[in-house]
């Protein structure tokens, strides 16, 4: 049998807050920076989403099928496809219409619910189910969470809710001697097979490829090629955010071309072959359980949590945030429901992580705020005005 | 009689209150006939000189006039002309100012006699070396305005040396005036030992001090070791004309407890974070603001997240103009925890905007306001306790707060100059 190589790209944009100052508590209930959102989600449709699509589909048709990958798109990033850019939504329809590739269920708004809470948890894989069903007339099988956060109990929920098949992380604290080319399968369910990062391979394209001081430079499709020949193992899983593609690696880096070769060399390879997620889960074995009792993620060297919920001001945010679940189910309201998910979004969190010596680097370039601080005062700003609305619709109520 | 004063800022360009009180003291003493000629480092020409002279020390050529000049220059050099920033920060609000200020600062510093020297007057990197030229400027307006005052009076460290000049050229008797000291900026082993030796030297070679609470009195006679007969307690004042109060409409229904000022440690900005988690417990329907920043900020915000509270305890970050005043208008209870505090003046201007206020024991104001509650610094129970009491019983919210306004409104400059003016007399006439 030939050996899988599976792609899957992750694809997100956070619903960015507008400058919320304590003044506009119980006055102002429009939360978003509807410009930055606008403009940022322009540019990157034309640096990324566009180009890379139609490249994907060329490829695809070039190879007459033998190009299979799999894309996971938030809801949130749905939402302002929708209303900012509808041509990337087309994009992403046609490469649908090819069957060659797989989209997968996350939670709605890329939010942490999964640590947080069952219920809430399920409201937004469903939600985001019937959202990619609705945009590409697909039923997801695959799971992925956000940021690829796992952990035994998430997987069991994610199994409970129909899913068979799921992506996370290849930790090396939780692979240890271990290899992530293999399937593996949830320690409570032993139904859900478990499709590990291969975070070294994955990595050469999403963060090295255009470093001039690492060793490898320039990376040539032939010589990655070769390198997923030399893995050891059923599959190597090549797990990255869509926006590598034009965005972090801009495309005169040339990482456009490397994809065009070598989707074009691992297509005509003989001992290699594209999958998707599903059917790597169906024709590939588990070789055993995977204990995973606290909860990793791809994020940072840590592969954990900590850049969501590592400091007290996070975990303050993140408390206050869950705490509204109950109320906000008993009103049931379609808007409050709305900025609920909104609020949720594990970028908010993200931007007020204090890690700045180990991951520094990635953390600013994703973030809209000078400091953790301003990040944590606008985003409880924001969060008291709701909290405000929310009580004031329990009040009514009664 | 008629006075040289030397000052730093005059309104309407001010970083803090020290410009405000300046303008206070102007206006009364005009009031009680005293005539001022007020020299500034970088007047813009917009101040207002109805009430006062105000003479422009960057417009003054320092000149080679005599030997005593530049004996008295020679004695001035002592100053370490390569200094690190010495943020003069005692009245409201500097931390920003200092911080856009050292980014704008013009790094020109060589000026030779027959020359003017451009004053940035403000409080950035070349302070030390401001302060050494503005003596030399003082010296010469000294001497060319020989003749046309009776005393010179000079406000804080940063025109200490100016007056000492003054003195020395013209032999009228100095009146140096302690808003604040070293000991209200840093704790008392991380004092900046420049400042305080100027502060020292200002306050030996003046015939009267005058400081603005007995607070301060009592740190100059103890820590800079100053005859306690020749230092006299003249309590600031306020000048409330022209405002109006605003009318805000509020957006949230809870009650709301502010801190308004810069979130340094001689603010004591966690003993109202451990105080409001307190009030917290026992009621839910109050949120906690603290406006403001400065360089405890982070260390409050974590503070905060910490004991889990931060849905009701907000951050607005520095606060400017009319924010100011729509910050007062949204407050039922405003506080000053300060652990170190010359005067401080925003009580005053909270209660004048109908909001009862708590202050420390360890702040000047607490020595005139007989209607503000009063608590100690590191007292947090009796802080949650008088917070919670104006939150919960109308009669005694009501109550100081129709004392406090009227009591706020009687504490003129008008009043607190004429003592001013009688320091003068009596160095004057010795």
């Amino acid at each position: 049998m030939k050996k899988s190589i599976c792609l899957y790209f992750q694809v997100h944009q956070p619903t960015r807050l507008r400058l919320y100052r304590f003044f506009d508590i119980g006055k102002d209930s429009h939360y978003y920076d509807d410009f930055a959102n606008r403009t940022i989600l322009k540019r990157i449709a034309q640096k990324c989403y566009l180009p890379m699509n139609e490249l994907l589909l060329e490829s695809i048709k070039k190879n007459k099928g033998k190009l299979k990958l799999a894309f996971s798109i938030s809801g949130s990033a749905l939402e302002q496809f929708d209303r900012y850019a509808p041509e990337v939504i087309e994009s992403y329809r046609k490469l649908a219409e090819t069957g060659c590739v797989e989209f997968l269920c996350e939670t709605y708004n890329h939010s942490l619910s999964s640590l947080a809470s069952q219920q809430e948890f399920e409201h937004q894989v469903l939600k985001h189910k019937a959202a990619v069903e609705q945009y590409f007339g697909v039923v997801p099988k695959t799971f992925r969470n956000t940021e690829l956060i796992y952990s035994d109990g998430v997987g069991a929920m994610v199994y409970d809710l129909g899913f068979k098949t799921m992506l996370t992380e290849g930790a090396r604290h939780i692979m240890g001697w271990k290899s992530p080319n293999y399937v593996y399968n949830n320690d409570f369910k032993p139904g859900l097979k478990l499709l590990l990062r291969n975070y070294s391979l994955s990595d050469d394209i999403a963060f090295r490829f255009s470093d001039k001081g690492w060793a490898e430079w320039p990376l040539t499709a032939e010589r990655f090629v070769g390198w997923l020949k030399a893995a050891e193992g059923d599959i190597v899983n090549l797990f990255m955010d869509y926006e590598t593609f034009g965005e972090h690696q801009g495309a005169e880096c040339g990482i456009f071309e490397f994809m065009r070769a070598m989707t074009d060399a691992v297509a005509a390879d003989k001992e290699l072959e594209f999958v998707t997620p599903e059917r790597a889960a169906a024709r590939l074995k588990s070789v055993g359980d995977l204990s995973v009792p606290q909860p990793i993620s791809w994020a940072d060297e840590e592969r954990d949590t900590s850049a969501w919920l590592g400091n007290e001001l996070q975990q303050d945010a993140y408390n206050k945030l869950y705490s509204l679940e109950e109320k906000l189910s008993i009103l049931n309201d379609a808007t409050l429901w709305n900025d609920y998910g909104h609020l949720q979004e594990s970028d908010h969190l993200y931007y007020m992580c204090t890690k700045f010596f180990s991951d520094g680097e990635i953390h600013k370039r994703f973030n809209p705020y000078d400091t953790p601080y301003e990040a944590f005062i606008n985003y409880m700003n924001v969060l008291s005005d709701f909290m405000i609305r929310v009580d004031n619709a329990m009040a009514e109520r009664q | 009689m008629k006075v040289l004063m030397f000052g730093w800022e005059f309104p309407p360009h001010i970083a803090g209150g020290l410009g405000t009180a300046c303008e206070g003291i102007v206006k009364g003493l005009a009031h009680n006939g005293v005539q001022t000629l007020f020299v500034m480092p970088s007047a813009s020409g917009d101040e207002d000189q109805s009430c006062a002279t105000i003479l422009n020390a960057s417009d003054v050529a320092v000149r080679n006039v005599s030997d005593t000049v530049e004996e008295f220059l020679d004695k001035v050099k002592f100053i370490n002309v390569d200094s690190s920033i010495v943020p003069y920060v005692d009245p409201e609000e500097y931390f920003e100012a200092i911080e856009k200020m050292k980014r704008e600062q013009v790094r020109e510093t060589t000026v030779g006699f027959g020359q003017k020297f451009k004053f940035s007057g403000k409080y950035g990197a070349n302070l030390l070396e401001e302060v050494s030229r503005y003596a030399q400027v003082g010296g010469t307006i000294a001497m060319e305005h020989a003749g046309e005052f009776d005393v010179i009076h000079a406000h804080d460290w940063l025109t200490y040396l100016a007056g000492i000049a003054a003195k020395e050229l013209s032999g009228k008797p100095l009146v140096v005036h302690v808003h604040a000291t070293s000991f209200d900026r840093g704790t008392d082993d991380m004092v900046d030992s420049r400042v305080y030796s100027i502060e020292k030297r200002g306050m030996e070679a003046a015939d009267r001090v005058v400081t603005v609470s007995d607070l301060t009195r009592n740190i100059v006679i103890n820590k800079y070791g100053i005859d306690p007969a020749k230092v006299v307690t003249v309590h600031n004042a306020v000048d409330f004309s022209g405002r109006e109060n605003l009318t805000v409409e509020r957006g949230v229904r809870d009650k709301i407890v502010t801190f308004l000022g810069r979130i340094t440690f001689q603010k004591g900005p966690e003993y109202f974070i451990e105080a409001a988690a307190k009030v917290l417990k026992r009621t839910k329907n109050v949120r906690f603001v603290m406006a403001g920043s400065g360089d405890m900020m982070q260390r409050a915000i974590r503070q905060v997240a910490r004991l889990g509270i931060s849905d009701r305890f907000h951050f607005t970050g520095f606060l400017r103009g009319q924010e100011v005043q729509k910050m007062f208008a949204l407050s039922d209870v405003y506080i000053m925890p300060s652990v170190s505090e010359p005067f401080g003046i925003s009580p005053l201007e909270a209660m004048r905007s109908n909001v009862p206020s708590i202050i420390s024991h360890q702040s000047g104001a607490a020595e005139v306001l007989k209607y503000a509650l009063k608590v100690d610094f590191w007292d947090v129970d009796a802080m949650a306790d008088d917070i919670y009491a104006l939150l919960q019983y109308p009669a005694l919210a009501d109550f100081a707060n129709k004392q406090g306004f009227d009591e706020v409104n009687a504490l003129k400059w008008n009043n607190a100059t004429a003592k001013l003016k009688k320091v003068y007399e009596s160095v004057v006439n010795q």
